[in-house]
């Protein structure tokens, strides 16, 4: 076990809890000496604390920081590794080049939270390799919180690469406050027997803009993926969604599966791209865009909620 | 007898026809009122012109409730008033926890307890520990989203419950259950008016009415009011005899 603690202020450390707190995290895990944990605030590591089975570097760069998060090769860590990213000043820049590697027969839940509550003009990018090793499995949830301005631009790209028999798990949601801009791509290449399931979840407003790309590449025996995208848009809020699959290998299977509910002057555009080039793969897609559910509205109005709660709760439901 | 829903020459036109044409209903104080009729005689329009949902406004006529004219009241206003409304075929609600669901009607009388909703929901015969945290739209059947909706109805606690077929989707087995549920809202103070095409149901009410292009033909007993259904309404159905208004 190593704990890392390194040239920081306690009102750092207390504003980086409130910020993580803001965005749905429970501060507490941060400071648990028996929890993997990493906190980083604009281009400082705060806190990095990992665990039996974890190798974590960082090393800090002119605008942000480079990790290289191993789990070692066997090892199932029994509790999530929580990270930390956030930019608590209104305006900055925040680079973050990320290397994950879970090997051979490893285990790992990684529970990012990327906070920047207070962002006017603040660039938040994100360049990450993951690579899951040989029958490993790695979960990776990323909840966002940009403030109540609009004021931040996001972009985290992933190139993602799953061997025989690896899962990966990506769960990226951003439904509280301003999206601001984001701009999501994430590349998975999976090999055989393994599994891909990415979820993203975005709730826009105003003139929030949100472009989602996703694509996974199916390229061995009998590979599985999923791209589920569920998107809520307002006001003049912009959305573009692209999910793409293909399937190059026997037996491998995919779906594209992207819903989203658009209100007021919004502007949605849904683009499932499949493409097949053996005949033994299937991949197959679902996309809509359309108003909340009329009859889902009038049951709960029949309950006795008013119609703009009644919306409210639909959609948070979906983005649930 | 006291009246918990009065309604008067109710009509109403969709696309320059008439649906409702002038209906005339009276539902009594903790009465289970069963809508008899075949399919197309505006039984499921009746019911949706009695919650006030969109497109289905009145043209004439009105709408007395509990001593109340709430003739041009929302959905939400005729809900709080205590009517509620079970569709025949619920919605879908992805993502949204049947806990959740369930105690949304009861936000107005003080919230819910976690025993009431495990309660309503051993009512409609569903385990509380299966289905409690799973989500309403998560690949459930038909007849599990529908004994859901009658779930989230118990937890309303409403004055006036409108059923539009509570039976549809549910096996044979399982109309028992419904036809006493259905006393079970009664029970608990509860009118209800409920659109049936099963005898059973329409057995265990207190009074029915018979409906048939859009206006009620007859209100009584509800097993003569079945059996003048099955006797004379049948032939109506082709379109080859229409019985005469009583």
């Amino acid at each position: 076990m190593s704990q890392i603690t390194l040239n920081t202020l306690p009102s750092e450390i207390k504003d980086m809890d409130a910020a993580y707190s803001a965005a749905g995290g429970d501060a507490a895990v941060l400071h648990d000496h028996e929890l993997a944990s990493l906190v980083i605030s604009g281009s400082k590591v705060l806190n990095a604390n990992g665990v039996e089975g974890i190798v974590l570097e960082t090393q800090e760069t002119e605008h942000g920081v480079d990790v290289k998060l191993t789990i070692k090769k066997g090892y199932k860590i029994p509790h999530p590794v929580h990270l930390c990213f956030g930019l608590i000043p209104q305006d900055g820049l925040q680079e973050i080049m990320m290397n994950f590697v879970a090997e051979e027969d490893a285990a790992v839940e990684l529970v990012a939270h990327c906070t920047f509550p207070n962002a006017i003009k603040i660039i938040h990018r994100m360049e990450a390799q993951m690579h899951v090793g040989k029958n490993a499995s790695l979960k990776y949830t990323e909840t966002h919180f940009h403030g109540p301005y609009g004021g931040a631009q996001v972009i985290p790209r992933a190139k993602v690469k799953i061997e025989e028999g690896g899962s990966y798990y990506n769960n990226f949601s951003l439904v509280s406050g301003r999206v601001g801009s984001l701009e999501f791509d994430y590349d998975v290449d999976a090999e055989k027997d393994s599994v891909c399931e990415m979820v993203t979840k975005v709730y826009g407003k105003k003139d929030d803009k949100i472009r989602i790309m996703e694509k996974v590449s199916l390229n061995g025996e009998n590979a599985r993926s999923v791209i589920k995208s569920r998107l809520a848009i307002t006001e003049n809020a912009e959305s573009e969604f692209r999910g793409i699959t293909e399937g190059h290998a026997p037996r491998s299977r995919g779906h594209v599966d992207c819903l989203e509910v658009i209100q007021g002057n919004a502007k949605a555009e849904a683009v499932p791209i499949i493409r097949v080039d053996n005949p033994l793969a299937k991949v197959t897609h679902e996309a809509a865009i359309g108003c909340v559910d009329k009859k889902e509205v009038e049951t709960l109005m029949a309950r006795g909620l008013e119609e703009d709660d009644a919306i409210d709760t639909i959609v948070k439901g979906m983005l649930a | 007898m006291s009246y918990i829903l009065s309604v008067k020459n109710l009509v109403l036109s969709r696309d320059g026809k008439k649906i409702l044409r002038g209906v005339n209903l009276e539902v009594g104080d903790r009465e289970i009122h069963s809508i008899i009729g075949a399919n197309g005689a505006g039984k499921s329009t009746l019911a949706y012109t009695l919650m006030g949902l969109q497109g289905y406004e009145q043209d004439e006529g009105s709408l007395i409730f509990n001593g109340e004219d709430i003739t041009k009241l929302s959905i939400t206003e005729r809900a709080k008033k205590g009517i509620t409304l079970a569709w025949q075929e619920p919605a879908r609600f992805e993502g949204l926890k049947v806990r959740d669901y369930l105690a949304i009607g009861a936000k107005g009388d003080g919230g819910v307890t976690e025993e009431e909703l495990k309660e309503a929901l051993r009512k409609v015969d569903l385990k509380p520990e299966k289905y409690l945290d799973r989500e309403v739209g998560e690949a459930l059947s038909g007849g599990e989203r529908k004994r859901i909706e009658l779930a989230s109805i118990i937890t309303m606690k409403p004055k006036l419950a409108i059923l539009d077929e509570p039976d549809s989707g549910i096996d044979v087995v399982s109309l028992k259950e419904i036809v006493n549920l259905i006393q079970t809202f009664k029970e608990n103070g509860a009118s209800v008016l409920v659109i049936t095409h099963r005898k059973e149901i329409a057995a265990a009410s207190d009074k029915a009415s018979l409906m048939c292009e859009g206006v009620i033909l007859r209100s009584g007993d509800p097993l003569e009011i079945s059996e003048f259904f099955k006797n004379r309404c049948i032939p109506c159905d082709s379109r080859v005899s229409p019985p005469k208004a009583a």
